[in-house]
């Protein structure tokens, strides 16, 4: 069923089971995120999507209820930019400045909203958060959104989640050891907003989260495919594919596809119409 | 224990009919409290020399006192544990010793004496011999608490002769459910374990939303330092909460129920699960209980200890083995709760309190109370008062009639042992000044006044306590137990107890003052759960009933309680020194100097103390001055 609500004074449609967020987003209207991603559940950990929510019934009553999560209604009123929201957003930024005074991401978030430099304690200068903390050579620029472990649990294998409580909370492996679940698919890496998580290619191998994989190599020409063979041996379990949709890189598959287009042009010029029933087999090519 | 099921209502009826005409309700009873706070005083060792002693008697001797000695749950005056209580005369001992057994059975017990020694002291010194009497006692409402330390926690037949399951008999032979449902809704019961949300109405929405299954749980989380009302309930009567839990499950209609006891608290598991077990054997759970057709059993869910743990929607993602992290709850979870199920969630005391309602009728318990708090509330009452401990008041009792009242008033007499605050709600509750000691206590005018009812924490503080450094501990205790989920949270009360311990050590500013209340009011709209939403309140509080206070740490960098540690200097008064050299023996940092002789002085060395306080905690004569 569908129906019409209001979003900053302008009448949105919106339908059973659809959230604010997406209904804005539709209807034109920006709402910073940065712990939404279609790939997985909504979360509401981030705080940005904050927006002023009422109703005429609820007689004057607003509430600050985050975007993404909160179901839309008919006869809902929401503000997206109202001032409780804006005082939240500002310092939800601010904070996150603190937290990742080197992120470009949140350093031109809060730009947008007014804050050029954190008001509050930047979290590298205080020692006792150094401590014990392994040394990264890149600066820390996990917001902690969730969407890495998140991504990970639903997309491939749930192999690295968030460990420990309050400010000392952090994306982390099954005891800060390489994850034995981990199948290499940089899902986690691509996701993140900060460019947090860091993975490095070298040719035939890959490496994330301190563990190499080795790349499937294809099977004519021996270049590597941009799948690790742990994540093909995954994917092809999950999406219960052939295990040879893996086996050759892009440009040998194109070169078979086209031989036997090749081969079926020399049939129909000898005569022979009708597709053979057996399975064509590729042919052979020489590397 | 007996193994008997009771396949009908009288079946039960019948058994407590000959429990009673076989005079064990008559029997003289020696109650030797064996909760967590009385244990933790050596009352394990006590009931162990009393059993000795007692079973030692000759039997001539033994049969004609008719006595039995029972282990109960908590008496509630846990500072001074452990408690004996000889029933029925009521005499009350206090910190008994497992020395002091053989003088109580050969005196009390067998000669019908009254030691005076271990009695209870009342304000004046004067002793007091009876339970009734004490002004602990005599000021409090005990109705959610009314077994408590009355039975022995592993007898069904205690509980069943103090009229236990006698309300789910007649609930299950005289009510539906829909008359249940009203009966809880009339008596306007609200939650204890903290929102204080009407009960009725929670019933009613899970009822009438959609899907067949439904769960029940009974959150026995428990997460604010100091406070042990659902422990003490959970240990002391734990048939009470089954017996809660059945009449709410039958009025639900739902047919599984959970009860979360946090792994800190092994008594009460061990409690709950003997009192499952019995009750199941007695065919109280599980199918078809008391041949009514209504089915319906308990499981105990242990909890890792986290605070956060104590929130609903947490609660319910650690019960299915998930991390207890909230989610927001703009579809409640009387909608879908518990593996996405329509769910009731409601605190130890809430149940409890179920069961007192059902006995005697709604109108009996909206008797008690105000207008729009019913009923009575435990609190658990610590800090700087005579009795610390577990008292049960009618709500609407003012804060002074309970310090003052079964509190026992202040510790400490004298200037610095004057009433300073009291924080009620536990850590993400509020600290209230002397001007507001007349304040109702109920839901609403604790909230109002800018503090909560919370699960009933209260911590009285006098005037050796600095409220800054108050402030900070909470807010170190919060950011600590944060689940770190969302940014406001997790990075917001770090920053305030930034703030807030920069202004301790005597480096705040008079513009982080205005921070403070700005960043706090961000993190109160923004949080995610009633943990972060609440979490500034114990700074906003204080800022706004003791701000002198912060200016005194800002301005004047002065710390007037003397605690902050940055701010405060030790000195020795010559003139009151004597050199008895208790200090110097004391001090960990080699920071006094001086040797000891008597007429001589010492002095302290400023640079090398480490301000630890352990030299005044020793002085005899007080010469330890802090300035």
């Amino acid at each position: 069923m569908s129906f019409s609500m209001m979003i900053n004074g302008k009448r949105v449609e919106a339908h059973d089971g659809e959230l604010v967020l997406a209904a804005a987003r539709r209807a034109g209207i920006h709402i910073p995120t940065l712990c939404e991603h279609e790939a997985v559940e909504p979360f509401g950990s981030c705080r940005l999507c904050m927006v002023e929510v009422t109703k005429e019934a609820w007689k004057g009553w607003k509430g600050l209820m985050t975007a993404c999560l909160y179901p839309a209604a008919p006869d809902l009123i929401v503000e997206t930019e109202s001032e409780r929201v804006l005082h939240v957003r500002r310092n939800v930024l601010d904070l996150l400045l603190a937290r990742c005074p080197d992120s470009k991401l949140i350093q031109r978030l809060a730009a947008e909203h007014g804050v050029h430099r954190t008001t509050f304690t930047p979290r590298d200068s205080e020692p006792s958060r150094r401590e014990g903390e392994r040394a990264l050579a890149a600066p820390d620029l996990c917001i902690l959104c969730g969407l890495c472990t998140r991504v990970c649990e639903t997309a491939a294998t749930a192999a690295i989640c968030t460990v420990k409580r309050g400010h000392a909370r952090e994306v982390g492996t099954p005891w800060g050891t390489p994850p034995p679940d981990c199948i290499g698919c940089l899902a986690c890496a691509h996701i993140c907003p900060t460019g947090h998580i860091v993975f490095v290619e070298t040719g035939f191998d890959r490496t994330i989260w301190e563990r190499t994989f080795a790349l499937v190599r294809c099977k004519d020409c021996g270049r590597p495919l941009p799948v690790t063979v742990e994540q093909a041996a995954f994917l092809a379990k999950r999406q219960q594919l052939d295990p040879s949709y893996f086996e050759r890189c892009e440009a040998c598959q194109r070169q078979s596809t086209a031989q036997v287009f090749g081969r079926m042009a020399r049939w129909n010029r000898l005569g022979l119409v009708q597709e053979p029933s057996a399975p064509v087999k590729p042919v052979e090519v020489k590397p | 224990m007996q193994a008997t099921s009771y396949q009908t209502v009288d079946d039960l009826r019948a058994h407590v009919g000959k429990l009673r005409s076989s005079g064990e309700a008559d029997r003289r009873r020696l109650l030797c409290c064996c909760g967590t706070g009385c244990i933790a005083s050596g009352a394990a060792p006590v009931a162990e020399a009393l059993h000795k002693a007692l079973a030692e008697l000759p039997a001539d001797k033994r049969a004609p006192l008719n006595l039995v000695m029972k282990r109960t749950g908590c008496h509630g005056l846990c500072q001074k544990g452990p408690l004996v209580v000889l029933m029925p005369e009521g005499t009350f001992y206090t910190s008994v010793k497992p020395k002091d057994v053989p003088e109580i059975v050969s005196r009390s017990v067998l000669g019908g004496e009254v030691i005076e020694r271990l009695l209870y002291r009342d304000a004046s010194g004067k002793p007091v011999q009876k339970y009734s009497a004490i002004d602990f006692y005599a000021k409090q409402t005990r109705v959610a608490m009314r077994n408590v330390g009355q039975i022995d926690p592993a007898s069904l037949d205690d509980y069943l002769l103090r009229d236990g399951y006698q309300a789910l008999c007649k609930v299950l032979t005289t009510m539906t459910p829909e008359q249940v449902m009203q009966t809880v809704e009339k008596a306007k019961l609200r939650g204890r374990g903290g929102g204080g949300f009407d009960a009725g109405r929670k019933w009613r929405s899970c009822k009438s939303a959609k899907g067949e299954l439904r769960y029940i749980i009974c959150n026995g989380d428990e997460g604010d330092p100091g406070a042990f009302m659902d422990c003490s309930i959970m240990e002391g009567d734990p048939h009470g909460v089954i017996e809660g839990m059945i009449i709410g499950a039958y009025a639900l209609e739902c047919h599984e129920g959970y009860i979360y006891v946090r792994q800190e608290y092994p008594l009460a598991v061990k409690h709950l699960q003997r009192a499952l077990g019995d009750a199941r054997a007695a065919g109280l759970l599980g199918e078809n209980i008391l041949g009514s057709g209504f089915s319906f059993d308990i499981t105990i869910a242990r909890g890792g200890g986290a605070f956060v743990c104590g929130e609903s929607s947490a609660l319910m993602r650690s019960v299915e083995g998930k991390v207890g992290e909230p989610r927001a709850k703009y579809v409640h979870a009387t909608d879908k709760g518990l593996w996405d199920r329509p769910t009731v969630l409601n605190n130890v005391e809430t149940w409890v309190n179920v069961v007192r309602i059902m006995e005697r009728g709604a109108d009996w318990f909206c008797g008690m109370g105000t207008e729009r708090s019913k009923g009575t509330k435990a609190f658990s009452l610590t800090g700087k008062v005579k009795h610390t401990g577990i008292v049960e008041v009618e709500m609407g009792t003012t804060l002074r009639q309970i310090i003052f009242g079964p509190g026992g008033g202040m510790l400490v007499e004298g200037e610095g042992g004057r009433f300073k605050a009291v924080q009620t709600g536990g850590p993400s509750g509020g600290c209230l000044p002397e001007s507001l000691l007349d304040l109702s206590v109920d839901f609403d005018s604790l909230t109002k006044a800018g503090s909560m009812m919370g699960s009933g924490g209260m911590i009285v503080m006098d005037h050796r306590t600095c409220m800054v450094d108050v402030a900070r501990y909470f807010l170190h205790f919060l950011t600590d137990e944060s689940c770190g989920k969302c940014v406001p949270c997790r990075e917001g009360l770090w920053q305030l107890d930034r703030i807030v311990s920069r202004i301790c050590e005597g480096k705040g500013a008079e513009a982080d003052l205005d921070k403070i209340e700005d960043l706090s009011k961000a993190i109160e709209l923004g949080s995610l759960c009633a943990l972060g939403k609440s979490g500034p309140t114990p700074v906003l509080s204080t800022l706004r009933y003791f701000r002198d206070e912060y200016l005194a740490h800002i301005k004047d960098h002065r710390c007037p309680a003397g605690v902050c540690k940055a701010l405060i200097t030790y000195s020795i008064d010559k003139a009151l020194c004597d050199g008895c050299g208790a200090c110097l023996a004391a001090c960990a940092s080699s920071a006094i100097l001086g040797t000891p002789k008597k007429g001589d002085s010492f002095e302290i060395n400023t640079l090398k103390c480490d301000r630890c306080g352990a030299c005044a905690a020793v002085c005899k004569r007080g010469a330890i001055a802090i300035s």
